[in-house]
């Protein structure tokens, strides 16, 4: 243990803290703005410097290990006056378009900026101009409002494993940018949005498309359909000031209907219609001596890697379309069908916590009534961003409950929005299938929980199943490496590109670096979703009978010709270049 | 930003055989990594540039993305991404040279050529740098082609020269 002060209180910490863990321990905060827990810890923008007895000048504290004896002041004027020059370092090469901007009062520099008192002109001269990238359908890239703090570099490089955007050049010609300058719908990006989600400031953020919505909620001829992923009701309370972690879902649904939808629908149902296609594949398979491990094909930001990075291992995709576009072209099929109305007429929103769906609606192969299943995806911020532009009251609002029949889900369903829940809601069902008896216990625990790689070994009436969970690609990419090598026997894959999966996507709540420090947000979102799902009453996909019954009036059965035509695709291999 | 030039890639299977010989070499002298730089001055030793294919390569092998090559390589200012011209056009940006007007020189130069310092035209005739003091500041503002040498350079007289090498 080592002994030091900070602002005169005496602390003890373990050797190796640095000086911005000790400082917290201590009751003071010191403000960061690169500095991003476990992913970008490179002492680089200089905010969190604070002063050291004996040392020649400032240090970062979120880099700088503490010594026995250390005696440190982190609200000195020395100390506050660098700070302010700092930031009002960084304003003057800043698109200062904070009344308009998207991140404006959840802008890391915005906040330090009023906190420092500081003055955004104080340092005029030549400003960096950059044309923002508007080359995708998912993401905007703007280098004017970039303060090159790296974290999205961090987050693709170590995180992601893709690396797609670096810092190039040098001085003040410094910018993010993809290789050789090239769009970012050029480069190799998986459309995940984590660059989006670790931000601290408006040059990353979602490909809007809320006007597009708000357009066909106003055109009487059409009929509006909206629905929600599993992940999306337990993060989006916190853009109304609920506790990281609070499942909103009743709110969330009447809010819904307060913008105009015409019906409010579930993902969660197309999820656990995913888990009949997907199980069945599954029994096919390993019955069938198909290609195996089988992956699964929820995850569009999985489904880009593997095209791009690992197109061999494209015959282990399950051909399941994702629960959203399952959502999309069932309501443009079976519903239209069942109520008479013109598919062309539907207009099918998916709301995400997710940028990646943002590209998926528009994959080839991926409109079974002859138009497309999804015709736009809104993130969760991009929801709450209409709810409260709506003037809607959000937390003053009765729950209410989903529209039938594509509303009604299980807890399996639930589930799906956090890693391992779909490998556990696929148990639930292929055990019962494999076994034909009902199962005893149904919680798959060992899938469970926001480690990076997990792996489990069943034993189903004989049938030895064998699985592995990944989330974040570069947990995939080591499953991906020992795969290839035939260094495993797995059964059956479940990744999910964001870490912790969905419930992190690159379309959630946005939570600055501080509450990132503080809280774990993958663990917390994903109790709710457990939660709900403990609770639930019906927990397995094939006893919904709202699926029972669509099988019974449309697809037949899991797999069957029909299901195939509007419940599966196809993949490709994509070039990086 | 620098415009991007398209400039053709004559590569020869003989230079890629040499690179890949040189960043094996590399990998055994080395170790895994710390290599990127070193990579990268052997690449430029063996094709005078590092042009997108030979930073893909590079990428390859070194087990990194493309982007961050592209990072690194121009990040240091002795790595050039162009090949030079037939005609290297120099401008001295010299103190000499600048207050003498030199700036104006360069720009025109650029403007004229569609290209900016570092860069090569497209049909791979000229290429431009700007320069430090060439020693001749009595001559101020100072441009050479190749070898040929320029004194008291306005900027009118830039297309006139650039002429001479255009036929």
């Amino acid at each position: 243990m080592v002994n030091l002060k900070i602002n005169n209180i005496p602390v003890q910490v373990k050797e190796g803290t640095t000086v911005l863990e000790a400082a917290k321990i201590a009751g003071i905060n010191i403000p960061t703005l690169c500095y991003l827990k476990d992913i970008n810890e490179i002492g680089a923008c200089r905010v969190c410097v604070v002063e050291v007895k004996g040392a020649r000048s400032l240090v970062a504290a979120c880099v700088y290990p503490v010594n026995e004896g250390m005696e440190v002041f982190t609200n000195t004027e020395k100390v506050r006056k660098s700070r302010k020059t700092t930031i009002e370092l960084l304003l003057s090469n800043h698109k200062k378009e904070c009344l308009s901007c998207v991140r404006s009062t959840n802008c890391e520099l915005q906040k330090l900026s009023v906190e420092y008192g500081c003055d955004e002109h104080r340092f005029e001269g030549t400003k960096s101009e950059y044309e923002p990238d508007l080359s995708t359908s998912y993401l905007v890239r703007d280098n004017e409002k970039c303060i090159l703090c790296r974290r999205c570099v961090a987050v693709c490089k170590s995180v992601q494993d893709v690396a797609v955007i670096a810092p190039a050049r040098r001085g003040f010609n410094t910018h993010v940018a993809c290789a050789f300058e090239s769009d970012l719908n050029d480069a190799p990006c998986v459309a995940c949005g984590q660059c989006i989600a670790v931000c601290p400031t408006g040059a990353l953020h979602e490909r809007e498309e809320i006007d597009d919505v708000r357009r066909a909620i106003a055109d009487p001829e059409k009929v509006v359909i909206v629905a929600a992923a599993p992940a999306v009701r337990a993060a989006i309370g916190e853009e109304f000031g609920y506790p990281i972690g609070t499942n909103v879902e009743g709110k969330m649904f009447t809010a819904m209907r307060m913008l105009g939808f015409d019906k409010v629908f579930d993902v969660n149902f197309a999820a656990d219609l995913t888990i009949m296609e997907e199980s069945n594949e599954l029994i096919d398979r390993v019955t069938n001596k198909g290609v195996l491990p089988m992956f699964t094909s929820c995850s569009p930001g999985w489904i880009r890697y593997v095209e791009y990075y690992y197109p061999e291992l494209i015959p282990n995709l399950s051909s399941c379309k994702s629960p959203m576009q399952m959502y999309g072209a069932t309501v443009k099929t079976y519903w239209a069908q069942k109520e008479g109305i013109d598919p062309r007429n539907i207009y099918v929103v998916g709301i995400m916590p997710c940028t990646a769906k943002k590209f998926e609606k528009t994959r080839p192969g991926e409109s079974a009534s002859g138009y497309p299943d999804i015709d736009a995806v809104l993130t969760t911020r991009e929801l709450a961003k209409m709810i409260k532009a709506s003037g809607i009251l959000f937390d003053q609002l009765p729950d209410s409950t989903v529209d039938n029949p594509l509303g009604e889900f299980t807890g399996a369903g639930v589930i799906f929005g956090a890693t391992g829940g779909v490998m556990e809601a696929a148990l639930r069902t292929a055990a019962e299938k494999i076994t034909g008896k009902p199962l005893d216990a149904i919680d798959f625990k060992e899938v469970r929980g926001i480690k990076g790689i997990k792996e489990a070994e069943y034993d189903l009436n004989g049938v030895k199943v064998k699985v592995a969970v990944a989330s974040g690609l570069s947990n995939a990419k080591e499953l991906c490496e020992k795969i290839k090598k035939g260094e495993c026997d797995y059964t059956f894959v479940e990744v999910m590109c964001c870490p912790g999966g969905c419930v992190n996507g690159g379309g959630q709540p946005i939570q600055d670096a501080y509450t990132r420090r503080q809280t774990d947000l993958r663990a917390k979102r994903a109790k709710a979703l457990y939660d709900e799902d403990k609770n639930a009453k019906i927990r397995k996909s094939h006893e919904n009978p709202a699926i029972q019954q669509l099988y019974k009036d449309f697809f037949g059965e899991p797999g069957s010709h029909k299901a195939h035509e509007i419940l599966h695709t196809t993949y490709n291999k994509r070039k990086k270049r | 930003m620098a415009k991007k030039i398209e400039v053709p890639f004559n590569g020869t299977k003989e230079q890629e055989a040499k690179l890949l010989a040189a960043l094996a070499q590399l990998k055994i002298d080395h170790g895994g990594k710390g290599l990127m730089i070193a990579a990268l001055q052997k690449a430029q030793d063996i094709y005078g540039y590092l042009p997108e294919p030979v930073q893909q390569i590079i990428a390859d092998e070194l087990g990194v993305s493309l982007a961050e090559v592209y990072g690194v390589a121009t990040f240091y200012a002795q790595f050039s991404l162009y090949p030079k011209g037939q005609y290297k056009i120099g401008v001295c940006l010299g103190t000499a040279c600048y207050v003498k007007g030199a700036g104006d020189v360069y720009k025109k130069v650029c403007e004229t050529l569609g290209i900016e310092g570092g860069q090569c035209t497209d049909d791979l005739r000229f290429s431009l740098d700007a320069t430090r003091c060439i020693g001749c500041c009595g001559l101020a503002p100072v441009m050479t082609v190749n070898d040929d040498v320029y004194g008291k350079v306005t900027a009118d007289q830039v297309e006139g020269i650039l002429a001479k090498y255009r036929a």
